[in-house]
């Protein structure tokens, strides 16, 4: 009897076997992948996005399926998907089939062409403006009446100002966050900027940089919560009602306003931020793949057009070509000094590779902030 | 003889249990309080509050929230996904729970604490197994990227981190149940001439038939309500691969409260409906397990 029942587990563990194995092709089978044809009258594409583009998106896809059909009689449908930048540009390179990508900023789609080669390293001449449509730059909320008093960026690091920004990892809005806070710290310093890129004021630069690391080690010292993306900082600040003071994309500082009640949060604009510049290209191997070429591109040039612009300035991004744009929303942009990341931090590959690779600077001053 | 003489004393133990511990009534009373403030503080009012963020604006724009195209595909995923992880975990956590509570076999206490890695693994990382494995970088990715098979941000890949996730359910449920019942059953029926199937299907399965169900309740529960794996995996594309627990994160970050607390009812709903059913389960499994002894007077004779 015994023996018949050792004989009889193996069996058990050969049904094992065949029951994980039906498991596994189960789970294969659903696996019709879904690529639009390109032929017939409808087509699909995927556009992944960083967080604070929600709404801006939600009305461009409107109007331009409205200009495709007319253009081609052909029914677009475009899919969605927001997170974090540095998040976002992860799942395109583990194989999230975008057709466009819609970044925060450039540095994310360098990464997607580096690690996964699914687009050419010179994407960002293929679009007019460095392939940015729109610009934005980096503001303050504060809650109303500015109980705390806040200006400027050094009253940041006043005592008892508690900041949200979310995780420069993870987050574009975070890096540009990061970065206009040392600009500031090193115009503070320096006086004028052009002096960073005059090799006789080596050592008057080298000490600005070492205050411009202290500032922004202190800056972060002040953050109770870091989110992966801007929308989650944005929440925290917001609905959590945690912080004293929002480092926010000034899009996403205007619809916390106009979403959540004007009479609760204030927007303060520094004297001095960070141009930023969010870029877009076409995923070539994806849209080649699923026969999306002609219409990805003609998704990403219609940004460009007086209707993309209008729609941008509308959603408080600042149009390129503000002459396509109403006069009205222009009006909301407040002016004040914007830094480029090319002068002031040599472009996007050596301000990630100082500042937040592994090991980088914010690292370093993270940790030892804690 | 020896076997009433033991019964009556255990039911006097229980009598005294029930009684108290002796502990002065005051004592008692606090720890009732404590404990009941305790649930109505972190069970009682977040549940409330669900409902009634989600009825703020009326009954009208609660039920408008289901109307909405991206809602309607979310609810029919999540039910999809958990139509087709319920079924397959049933299948293998019985055939796992019977191999290892009616057979001997080398590497079980192996197979046993396998079964139990889901548990105790975070269902992040549970995702990013499925990425490391399946993403365009990972193993099988290229391979399967050149044969136009998408595994990872489709269908798929939310269908095999939820049946990861859910593994244990069911197999925990029925290993000890399994075990306690013993092998006589199987035995006596193998020695009457039954063959294996028929040993299963009249013996085994009648006899976990509510533990089954039990751990299928729980199973289904989380494999609706599941997020960290899921989120790892599917890619966020709205209207495709959004669960429901999903779909309530977009929504909430869209400043869109009502539909995103609608949602969240729904799925709020569904823990209570599992609530339910369980204590249904329970209630029957006790009933049955003290029917059991009157009716069987052997077994009892065998303990004694």
């Amino acid at each position: 009897m015994m023996d018949r029942l050792v004989w009889r587990g193996h069996y058990a563990v050969f049904c094992l076997f065949f029951a994980g194995i039906v498991l596994s092709l189960a789970g294969c089978t659903g696996s019709s992948s879904d690529g639009g044809s390109s032929a017939g009258s409808s087509i699909e594409i995927l556009n992944v996005s960083y967080d604070p583009t929600r709404e801006l998106y939600q009305d461009y896809n409107a109007a331009f399926a409205e200009y495709w059909k007319e253009k081609t009689g052909q029914a677009v449908t475009i899919t969605q998907s927001h997170g974090g930048a540095g998040k976002q540009a992860r799942a395109v390179i583990d194989g999230l089939q975008a057709d466009v990508v819609t970044l925060a900023l450039a540095y994310d789609i360098d990464a997607i062409s580096q690690k996964a080669g699914l687009l050419p390293a010179d994407w960002q001449k293929r679009l007019p403006e460095n392939s940015c449509p729109y610009t934005s730059t980096i503001v303050f909320l504060v809650r109303k009446g500015n109980p705390k008093g806040i200006k400027d960026w050094s009253d940041l690091v006043k005592p008892g100002v508690e900041v949200i920004t979310p995780n420069p990892k993870t987050s574009g809005g975070a890096r540009w966050n990061y970065l206009a806070g040392w600009a500031y710290a090193l115009k503070k310093e320096l006086g004028d900027l052009s002096k960073l890129n005059d090799p006789a004021q080596a050592s008057q630069v080298a000490a600005a940089e070492k205050k411009a690391r202290q500032f922004v080690t202190e800056l972060f010292q002040r953050v109770p919560v870091l989110d992966s993306g801007a929308r989650g900082s944005t929440n925290t600040f917001v609905q959590r009602g945690i912080g004293d003071v929002l480092l926010a994309w000034e899009n996403e500082a205007f619809l916390a306003v106009t979403e959540l009640g004007p009479d609760k949060f204030d927007i303060i604009v520094p004297s001095l931020s960070i141009l930023a510049e969010p870029p877009v290209t076409v995923v070539d191997k994806w849209a080649d793949e699923h026969g999306t070429r002609e219409v990805a591109e003609a998704y990403l040039e219609y940004l460009y057009s007086p209707v993309g612009q209008r729609l941008a300035a509308k959603h408080y991004y600042r149009p390129v070509k503000p002459e396509g744009a109403d006069p009205e929303d222009m009006k909301r942009f407040p002016e004040l000094e914007l830094v480029r990341i090319d002068d002031l931090f040599g472009g996007w590959q050596k301000a990630q590779k100082t500042h937040f690779d592994d090991g980088g600077i914010f690292d370093q001053i993270y940790t030892a902030g804690k | 003889m020896a076997g009433t003489a033991k019964s009556r004393l255990t039911r006097r133990r229980t009598a005294a249990t029930i009684a108290g511990t002796g502990d002065p009534a005051w004592v008692r009373w606090s720890i009732c309080l404590v404990s009941l403030a305790f649930l109505g503080l972190f069970l009682a009012v977040p549940l409330a509050a669900v409902f009634t963020e989600a009825l703020r604006k009326g009954v009208g724009a609660y039920l408008e929230s289901f109307q909405n195209r991206d809602a309607l595909a979310a609810i029919r995923l999540t039910l999809l996904v958990a139509g087709i992880a319920v079924p397959l975990n049933i299948v293998f956590g019985l055939a796992a729970s019977w191999a290892i509570a009616k057979f001997e076999f080398r590497g079980k206490s192996v197979l046993i604490t396998l079964i139990d890695l889901p548990f105790a693994v975070s269902p992040v990382i549970s995702g990013l197994i499925y990425v490391l494995l399946f993403g365009l970088q990972g193993w099988l990715g290229p391979w399967l990227a050149a044969h136009h098979i998408q595994i990872i941000f489709a269908v798929p890949g939310i269908v095999l981190a939820t049946i990861f996730v859910t593994f244990p359910f069911v197999a925990r449920e029925l290993i000890p149940l399994m075990q306690e019942q013993g092998t006589e059953e199987e035995e006596a029926a193998l020695v009457l001439g039954a063959s294996g199937w028929q040993t299963f299907w009249r013996v085994t399965l009648p006899n976990v038939k509510w533990g089954l169900l039990y751990g299928v309740i729980l199973c289904n529960a989380r494999a609706m309500g599941e997020f960290g794996a899921v989120s790892v995996v599917s890619g966020h594309l709205r209207g495709q691969t959004n669960t429901m627990p999903l779909h309530v994160e977009i929504l909430y970050n869209e400043y869109n409260f009502v539909a995103a607390f609608a949602v969240a009812s729904l799925l709020a709903l569904l823990a209570l409906v599992t609530l339910v059913l369980k204590a249904i389960v329970e209630w029957r499994t006790q009933r049955e397990s003290t029917e059991l002894p009157a009716s069987t007077p052997t077994s009892l004779q065998e303990v004694t």
